[in-house]
């Protein structure tokens, strides 16, 4: 069976733009894990929160980007709660515990998003809505600013992390938790605030992902899932690994649809992270460990 | 107290609790009867699921696969073979997640913590995309019905199932289960995934093949989830994709947390108690309920890590 080359092309864009939001989700995650050791099984929830906050902000205030600000403020300060509240007690303990709190969490929250929003989907609307010729297609420029807008966040939290007078506290409170305290650094509060940056983008991507997909209240565990098979294969805690590893994903997500259908491509993900595990468990980005 | 006491302690309060629910669906109504059998089927799978997250230590959120598998090879067996056989419906279902128990143990025993959790709950999605998506075999979406087969011992006596002999049937399977399981954990194999548990590195350094017993230990549980789902198959007379979702696995681990990991009756407790819970607050609180469930759940993770059975785990093993 031969695919159009065109089609093939289309589907590189479609797999990078997508690629480029699952990398936002995935950045969070690998944050929150690389900082605190936390495997935060409700990432996808966060996302879930954050585009129907979005849709709300948007449905009140009639602008996308105040929308997006107010959802990405109010999932951080949830972000920052969750983890002061349920994840603080579980500081120091087996890695597992954190994995069984966040996804007790991921319920209450997934359930909440129920009760509030109904079981439909809501579907925001772009903030612009002008296309480009791709082919025979109709591109709309929106996909390809939410790449460029999902390039830039990440941008941003890299510069603040090397450059950021808190992003240095976030990296020693990273490479030694009893010293980085012992310079006065608040390591607590600091968790905190990882945390809230992790849900943040997490909320942004779902903002970002309403006008292409629609938001709904099941949405969550695929993108948990999806943020975790990318987080194994770019590297545990390994921010530019994740970023390849989404677009890698993406990508062979995208061209696999070309041949089954959508359901059956993302079969072709999860054999991506078995081979990976298989073959360089600690992540296809990174150095191959001495 | 004496070894000799405390053990007959806990054959005493074994007896109690078999003879509890034996005489249950005897008193109980209709509804109750059903929910006893039901606790008793879940609690089998969560018990399967114990021997990996509390005796081995690590926490499969892929044991919906096991079950799933068990569920559709025994629809397998009641659809195609004529009439329908209880027995050849369990051995197709142990197949089946027999099968697929070697796939995952294979792949996922060479890896630890998250990255077993991860790789588990990845492959229980490859099996739920399979089996949603392949209409003509597995009925795709709206799964599969059967008859439920008779209670039959070849050449002696063949008769249909009532709610109380499929009760007193699947409380023999379930005990029988739990008394092999014990008795392993108890046996030299038992003691080397506990090892395992406690202490990886120094288990291989003492010289055992600790990928060999994962994998054993993965194919085990598999095995019993697998039953459980034969079991639930039976009672129930249909098999759907739905319980090869994660969402399943999830529970069964919340089975496991809630009543204690690592005492085999302590996820049993911790499915009625959950199911107890579900059944009190969707009165109130209908598809809700996952909302307290989960804030209780999340608390007793991290105020209460040893479950409602936890005070109990040393004699429970003993």
């Amino acid at each position: 069976m031969a695919i159009p080359f065109d089609q093939i092309l289309i589907q590189t864009v479609n797999g990078l733009v997508n690629g480029m939001i699952l990398a936002l989700v995935a950045s969070g995650l690998t944050l929150i894990f690389g900082i605190m050791d936390i495997v935060n099984f409700a990432h996808g929830e966060l996302v879930m929160l954050g585009g129907f906050t979005g849709a709300t902000a948007l449905a009140v205030t009639g602008s996308f980007w105040l929308a997006l600000v107010a959802a990405v403020l109010t999932i951080a300060l949830l972000g920052a709660l969750l983890q002061a509240t349920a994840l603080r007690p579980l500081v120091g303990r087996d890695p597992l515990t954190t994995i069984l709190a966040t996804f007790g969490i991921s319920l209450v929250l997934q359930k909440y998003a129920l009760w509030q929003w109904g079981p439909s989907a809501r579907k925001l609307q772009e903030p612009i809505t002008g296309q480009f010729n791709l082919f025979y297609l109709e591109y709309p420029w929106y996909r390809v600013l939410t790449a460029l807008l999902a390039a830039g966040i990440i941008g941003a939290l890299y510069l603040f992390l090397r450059y950021g007078k808190y992003g240095i506290w976030i990296r020693a409170a990273t490479q030694d938790r009893i010293m980085a305290q012992a310079m006065g650094i608040p390591v607590p509060l600091v968790h905190a605030v990882v945390f809230g940056i992790g849900a943040s983008m997490a909320a942004a991507s779902g903002v970002l992902f309403g006008p292409l997909g629609g938001v709904t209240q099941t949405m969550g565990a695929d993108f948990t899932l999806r943020a975790f098979i990318v987080v194994v294969v770019g590297g545990m805690g390994n921010l530019g690994g994740s970023i390849l590893a989404s677009i890698l994903i993406s990508l062979i997500e995208a061209y696999a649809s070309l041949v089954v259908s959508p359901a059956q491509a993302v079969i072709a993900s999860f054999v991506v992270l078995i081979l990976t595990q298989l073959f360089r468990p600690t992540g296809l980005f990174v150095p191959t460990p001495k | 107290m004496t070894t000799r006491s405390s053990a007959a302690g806990y054959w005493i309060g074994f007896g109690v609790v078999l003879a509890l629910l034996a005489v249950a669906p005897l008193v109980l109504p209709e509804f109750w009867r059903r929910f006893v059998t039901e606790i008793l089927v879940w609690g089998l799978l969560a018990m399967s699921s114990d021997i990996l997250i509390g005796y081995t230590g690590m926490v499969s959120f892929g044991h919906s696969a096991f079950f799933g598998l068990g569920m559709y090879g025994a629809a397998a067996a009641l659809l195609t073979v004529r009439p329908p056989n209880l027995w050849l419906a369990i051995v197709y279902g142990l197949v089946g997640a027999g099968l697929v128990a070697v796939f995952v143990a294979y792949f996922s025993t060479r890896l630890r913590d998250i990255y077993f959790a991860i790789t588990t709950l990845v492959f229980s999605q490859i099996f739920y995309v399979i089996i949603f998506t392949w209409t003509e075999v597995t009925g795709g979406e709206n799964g599969l019905t059967f008859r439920q087969p008779p209670f039959a011992i070849p050449g002696l006596v063949s008769v249909p199932f009532t709610p109380v002999t499929l009760h007193w049937f699947i409380l023999g399977v379930v005990v029988v289960s739990y008394v092999v399981l014990r008795r392993i954990m108890q046996s030299p194999f038992g003691k080397v995934l506990q090892a395992i548990r406690e202490n990886e590195p120094r288990t291989r350094a003492i010289g055992y093949h600790v990928e060999r017993y994962k994998i054993v230990a993965v194919m085990l549980s598999g095995l019993f989830a697998g039953l459980a789902g034969v079991l639930y198959a039976v009672q129930n007379k249909f098999t759907a994709p739905d319980f090869v979702f994660f969402l399943i696995s999830g529970e069964v681990v919340i089975f496991n947390v809630m009543g204690g990991m690592g005492t085999l009756v302590g996820p049993v407790a911790g499915a009625a108690f959950f199911l107890v819970l579900r059944e009190g607050l969707s009165r109130f609180w209908t598809e809700y309920y996952l909302i307290p469930v989960g804030l209780i759940f999340t608390a007793m993770v991290i105020f209460m890590p040893q479950g409602l059975l936890g005070f109990l785990k040393r004699r429970l093993n003993q």
